[in-house]
């Protein structure tokens, strides 16, 4: 076997391994998300069978029925937590990139005083982590009469993606050329036009992707909520999952079946993004 | 159109200056190319005229009214930059609208003016493509374009042929000649390249740290430097310049060796005198291969041994060996030569050039 032919197979052997490993590691991340929608769709007894079964024999929608039979019947306000989990990730999520679109380009264009400590400072409070802060939260909360409120938790995730968001913006703002805002101001923009109409849709693809995280962070959080929320009024729908639990009983069934519930609106709206989330929207601005 | 004119301008960032109050005045459509080394205040002194340098004093006039605090887009300039900054989410037709569009322009008015610009850029087949679907030549001439639906008072150039190729460099020179000559404004050229500022300006200023160090046209660049620094700055190959001391109506260089007062500077220049002579490679030549511009009293002749030999077709670039260093001679008409071969030199001593070692100024009255 000559070298060309030897070093062909073994490209193909590479391919073929590399694709398996591939296969592996997406089966590994998308198991428990199949085990959750399957675990929503059978008995108690199978999901709990050991050994586990895998090919479900019985298949009902009963759980999601109960879900909206109301109380008494299994059911639990879905509707309410729903509503509340949109209205907060969204007003944060809002909240936090508008101010990381602020944080970010200040820090991506301009020179100012204690300009890295600000920074090192911003990044820092990442490394305490948010479940730290839920007593003293709960306290101040209190005292503060914000406890139980979409308004505490909204300031609560606020707090907690602006670093990130800053983070992330600044990476996009700095990679749109400085030249672009001097030209459009050359053109006859103003400060404030030149961002809107040159450097706002060019980092856009960036904004959207801190968009997207801070909403999935808000969405998913339940360290902080079921610490500071409690009644139907402000619970969201992670904290809604303890309603399955009782004193000795699991509903894993249910459970299950409203992490579905959960999945299906944060699925969507990244599938939707992302396909704005186009990189190297920059190329061909500058030389080449 | 308008005039610009500079006064005492001066940029300084904390304790560093930059640019330290230079004075110029720029005429209505005139061609003025600032050049000098990287860090020489140029491009800083351009940003500061078109508004995205605040100045530090001095004041900037366009057109008679004084800019200084303007923002860019009331000084009615318009720039092409190095970079070009197209802006990429545009296609070349919004990208050379856009001005217009800010500015509220009404829609056939818009068309027409991008119409025009476009048809004297030869822009017309791209108008629907992105600046990623373009090339650096045709990337620079949406830029250009850009500027010129604008029809701004002063055209404002920041280093834009730098990013392209060496044949389309020459190429867009051309054609940024023939641009001036169709739109007649005022234009400022920076560059570091002084075969541009020659072959494009009418008058060309010459910056070294933060000072002009002459302003004029081609010809009295090169032909009457003022300084040491522009000698050496103008002309390609450079101009050969090395220290002598003045003895007896004589130069004598470092190593001894001698040549004879050029004429011109005989009234100038006393015995003890220490002096830079400077000679551009044209005016030194093996004998019978180059013109001399003075009389033939001028021409001194000196046999010396030549080192290499740069073969360019039309002419070679002969190094010789004198005063225990290379200058360079121009060779016309060029004939083989090896190294080591001993040639007589003609030097035109007419043309010759004299600065004072320690201002670097020139001698000449």
């Amino acid at each position: 076997m000559d070298e060309n032919s030897s070093a062909r197979l073994k490209r193909r052997l590479f391919g073929i391994v590399y694709r398996v490993g591939l296969f592996l590691a997406m089966l590994t991340i998308c198991l428990p998300g199949l085990w959750i929608v399957l675990s929503s769709l059978r008995p108690t007894v199978e999901i709990m069978a050991k050994p586990p079964v895998w090919i479900p024999q019985d298949i009902s929608f009963d759980a999601y029925v109960a879900m909206f039979s109301g109380i008494g019947k299994g059911g639990i306000p879905v509707i309410e937590y729903f509503r509340n989990s949109l209205i907060i990730s969204v007003t944060s999520t809002v909240i936090a990139v508008a101010i990381g679109m602020a944080g970010g380009y200040a820090f991506a264009r301009y020179r100012f005083r204690g300009k890295s400590g600000v920074f090192l400072g911003l990044m820092l409070t990442r490394t305490v982590p948010g479940i730290a802060l839920s007593l003293p939260l709960f306290f101040l909360y209190v005292r503060l009469g914000i406890i139980d409120t979409h308004f505490g938790l909204i300031l609560a995730y606020v707090a907690l993606n602006v670093p990130f968001t800053i983070w992330l913006i600044d990476g996009f703002f700095r990679q749109v050329p400085k030249d672009l805002a001097e030209a459009a101001q050359i053109d006859g923009c103003t400060r404030w036009q030149a961002f809107w109409q040159v450097e706002f849709p060019l980092a856009g693809p960036g904004i959207a992707s801190a968009a997207i995280f801070a909403f999935l962070t808000c969405w998913n959080e339940f360290a902080l909520a079921s610490q500071l929320t409690r009644s139907v009024s402000a619970k969201t729908l992670p904290v809604g999952l303890l309603d399955y639990t009782a004193e000795f009983t699991i509903d894993w069934r249910g459970m299950c079946a409203l992490a579905v519930v959960m999945i299906i609106p944060a699925l969507t709206l990244t599938y939707i993004v992302q396909k704005h989330l186009v990189g190297g929207l920059t190329s061909g601005a500058v030389k080449g | 159109m308008a005039t610009v004119s500079l006064k005492k301008l001066t940029k300084r960032y904390g304790n560093i200056g930059i640019v330290h109050g230079i004075d110029l005045d720029i005429t209505d459509r005139e061609f003025i190319a600032l050049v000098g080394p990287s860090g020489c205040g140029k491009s800083t002194t351009l940003r500061m005229i078109a508004g995205l340098e605040e100045i530090s004093a001095g004041s900037i006039e366009i057109g008679g009214r004084v800019v200084n605090d303007l923002p860019p887009r009331s000084r009615n300039i318009s720039m092409v930059f190095q970079s070009y900054a197209l802006y990429p989410h545009m296609t070349v037709r919004e990208n050379l609208g856009f001005s217009l569009k800010i500015a509220g322009a009404a829609k056939d008015d818009m068309d027409r003016r991008v119409a025009e610009a476009s048809a004297i850029l030869g822009l017309d087949a791209l108008l629907d493509r992105r600046p990623s679907q373009l090339s650096g030549g045709q990337r620079q001439r949406v830029a250009m374009g850009r500027a010129i639906v604008r029809d701004p008072d002063v055209f404002l150039f920041d280093e834009p042929l730098s990013n392209l190729d060496a044949k389309l460099r020459t190429q867009m020179r051309t054609e940024i000649k023939k641009l001036h000559a169709k739109v007649q404004s005022t234009v400022i050229y920076v560059t570091h390249d002084q075969v541009e500022a020659m072959t494009l300006a009418d008058r060309i200023v010459i910056m070294r740290d933060g000072y002009i160090e002459q302003v004029g046209t081609p010809d009295e660049v090169f032909r009457r430097p003022a300084t040491r620094f522009v000698a050496g700055f103008i002309g390609s190959p450079p101009m050969n310049l090395h220290e002598a001391t003045i003895d007896d109506g004589k130069l004598v260089f470092a190593s001894g060796e001698k040549l004879p007062l050029p004429a011109q500077f005989k009234v100038n220049v006393a015995t003890g005198n220490k002096v830079v002579f400077g000679l551009r490679p044209d005016d030194i030549y093996p004998t019978g291969h180059g013109i001399s511009s003075g009389g033939a009293a001028d021409v001194h002749q000196i046999e010396l041994p030549i080192t290499v030999t740069e073969p360019l077709g039309n002419e070679t670039l002969v190094f010789v060996e004198f005063n225990g260093s290379d200058w360079v001679s121009r060779m016309l008409n060029p004939r083989p030569l090896k190294s080591g071969e001993r040639v007589t030199m003609s030097l035109d001593l007419s043309q010759a050039h004299l600065f004072a070692v320690d201002t670097g100024k020139t001698l000449r009255s």
